[in-house]
């Protein structure tokens, strides 16, 4: 009851935290807020020259747009990746770098994470605005599919508010969490399609092994921003109906974790 | 104490702890990786310390109520469970009202942040909304007096205009119950004095604030009533005054021998070897009484011949608040030349000094007083118990003034 009031009379100091980590993301560095866009930009340029050019890797065209560019479909993976693992990055430091806040006054603590977690959805934003752009330009008119894309980015912010809140207070309580993350992130990279089309894994694996791999929630959403912004198509009833199901219940696990361990916070910090 | 005991006889209670305990876990290793956790089939092994034993009391509404004890009795856990930054294991705490809690100043200042949107950054931290900020922005950047810096980044500020600026907002979230923890010694004097006028304002608008301590003089001036913890217990609570001298009477045992709590610098050609403190009985001592005789005896050393020397002695409290310095030029001692050894001593037929905890700081200067020959900052730390006179009220020292009482028209 205290508690969902807390949370509502935090909303400020939420929009003011996030404020906080936007301002100073880029603080000191002279391309500032470029730097958002050009690190994706050099890891697609990266990864078309090596997947694309030396390794011949050609998806097929988007079906029913016919869009054939590698970058384009490498992005349409990459940028919710992208937002994935820096939300999992920067919220498994935020409450470890603002152990002097915790200690020092009472908030509510998942402000903190929820703070980083809006900080990274709005450089996704910026990101997704200038992809549109691009597919636009390649005639891809996906200006009709921007509400389901607003959709499918809140489900997934749902999905990764929940595992942000999991790796903050684990990497409080296990400080090698950070070093295992850096595992776990690789590994799930390439347990995701980014660099290659689903049909690579559906062509080579079947039966349960298949299975596990869409089990991967990444593997859905990809799937589904591929879909919408690549094919121009909806994603399957299936996809969307077990996206909903395991962001919320990944974001009930998170909340139910950190409710668990966030007591003892200021004394483990 | 029993449970329920109310501090402050009247007004409703706004703070209630209830048999609160709290544990902390001392860890033997510092790694917690996992690794030692996986070998070893738990986290890390540790040691249970009891901060808090079934501590109760409550705190009535309007009142200033002064926790104090020595180091590691528990009043600053007490105070951040009260302010809700540690969860207590067993028992429970309620608050009434909005609560503020002035632990450590500008507490998530971003340092490449401007001031105002750390302003405004710390004023959200601390429960507040844009619009209220808003209001009172003006309000916090003149009390800080930073008015000229407010845009530029907090990072570029000195430590004193840090804090300066961190309280200001603090103490503008205009907060029912206001939590302090010992820092009420910040920036210059003239800050100091409008910390103080603030203080005085939000007592005498009702507001409640609870202080931990250890300068009992500010307790037993800012408080109606104080807690003393021994041992995360609640040894003994009450009128702020009898709580301070119960205190400090016991803290007389056990001071013997304590010595050099300071700094120490000088050239060397002359050096205060040892200072002592004697009582009323000719004895050396560290506790003495308000109304005794007393002597400061300086033992000094000349290895060379030293002309027109000056020797001084200081009197601090534990907070900082310079009470005196006398010296022997002031007051034409005339000593023409010291070499080898010797004492001076500063004679003090009635110590006009209140119940509290004092340091002494010496020095041996030339003449002009710009060459430091010895200087011994806090050389020795002596308590002083109540005596006569006898002032409850609080205070440094005595004025050793005479009542007399005249009606006209006798």
């Amino acid at each position: 009851m205290s508690y969902s009031r807390d949370l509502l009379d935090s909303r400020e100091l939420w929009l003011n935290l996030t404020l906080r980590e936007l301002r100073s993301k880029y603080k000191r560095s002279i391309l500032g807020w470029g730097w958002s866009l050009l690190n994706p930009l050099a890891t697609m340029a990266i990864f078309t020259v090596v997947f694309s050019v030396l390794l011949k890797s050609d998806p097929d065209p988007g079906n029913p747009s016919g869009l054939h560019v590698f970058a384009l479909f490498l992005l349409c993976g990459l940028l919710p990746w992208n937002y994935l693992s820096n939300c999992l990055t920067g919220g498994m430091f935020t409450l470890v770098g603002n152990a002097n806040l915790v200690k020092k006054v009472y908030f509510p603590r998942e402000t903190l994470v929820a703070a980083s977690v809006a900080s990274w959805l709005v450089s996704f934003l910026i990101e997704m605005a200038v992809l549109l752009v691009a597919l636009v330009v390649f005639g891809n008119m996906v200006l009709p599919w921007i509400p389901a894309l607003i959709v499918l980015m809140l489900i997934q912010t749902v999905f990764t508010l929940g595992v942000a809140l999991i790796f903050s207070i684990l990497n409080v309580y296990f400080r090698d969490t950070q070093h295992l993350v850096g595992i776990l992130l690789q590994v799930w990279f390439y347990g995701t399609p980014i660099i290659y089309p689903i049909k690579l894994v559906q062509d080579h694996a079947d039966g349960w092994m298949l299975r596990l791999y869409e089990l991967n929630p990444m593997v859905q959403f990809v799937k589904a921003y591929r879909n919408l912004l690549y094919d121009l198509r909806w994603p399957s009833a299936a996809t969307i109906a077990y996206l909903v199901a395991v962001s919320f219940a990944v974001l009930a696990a998170g909340i139910a974790v950190f409710r668990r361990f966030e007591g003892r916070l200021a004394e483990e910090l | 104490m029993k449970e329920g005991d109310q501090l402050g006889a009247t007004g409703r209670p706004v703070i209630v702890v209830d048999s609160v305990t709290k544990h902390f876990r001392l860890y033997n290793e510092r790694n917690q990786t996992l690794k030692a956790a996986i070998m070893r089939g738990r986290r890390a092994r540790f040691e249970d310390l009891v901060a808090l034993d079934d501590v109760s009391l409550s705190v009535a509404e309007g009142t200033t109520v002064g926790l104090i004890g020595e180091n590691g009795s528990g009043k600053s856990t007490l105070l951040k469970c009260m302010a809700r930054i540690l969860r207590p294991d067993s028992g429970t705490i309620r608050v009434d009202g909005k609560i503020s809690a002035l632990l450590e100043l500008g507490a998530g200042f971003h340092p490449e942040l401007s001031g105002r949107e750390n302003v405004y950054l710390n004023g959200s931290i601390l429960g507040l909304s844009t619009k209220e900020i808003d209001r009172r922005f003006d309000g916090i950047v003149e009390f800080a007096g930073l008015a000229r810096f407010i845009d530029s980044p907090v990072k570029n500020y000195s430590s004193g205009m840090y804090v300066r600026l961190g309280f200001s907002v603090a103490i503008n979230v205009s907060p029912d119950i206001l939590l302090i923890d010992e820092v009420l010694a910040v920036g210059d004097e003239q800050f100091q004095t409008k910390c103080a006028e603030k203080f005085a304002e939000l007592r005498a608008n009702g507001k409640t604030i609870v202080l931990v301590s250890h300068a009992l003089g500010s307790v037993r001036a800012m408080c109606e009533t104080a807690v003393w913890l021994q041992s995360g217990k609640v040894r003994a609570a009450g009128p702020a005054g009898d709580i301070a001298d119960q205190y400090v009477s016991e803290m007389h045992q056990g001071r013997e021998g304590e010595e050099s709590h300071g700094g120490r610098w000088g050239s060397g050609e002359g050096v205060i070897e040892r200072v002592e403190l004697i009582g009323p009985d000719g004895q050396p001592t560290a506790h003495v009484r308000t109304g005794d005789a007393v002597t400061i005896r300086l033992h000094y050393r000349a290895d060379e011949s030293i002309a027109r020397p000056v020797f001084g002695v200081a009197v601090h409290t534990l907070g900082g608040v310079h009470v005196t310095g006398p010296n022997t030029r002031e007051a034409e001692v005339g000593i023409e030349k010291i070499i080898g050894q010797g004492h001076v001593d500063l004679q003090v037929p009635r110590l006009l000094l209140l119940p509290g905890t004092y340091d002494l700081s010496v020095s041996l200067v030339d003449h002009e007083i710009l060459h430091i020959f010895d200087f011994r900052q806090r050389a020795v730390r002596f308590d002083v118990g109540p005596g006569e006179p006898q002032e409850s009220f609080g205070g440094v020292t005595s004025l050793g003034g005479v009542w007399r009482w005249q009606p006209d028209g006798e």
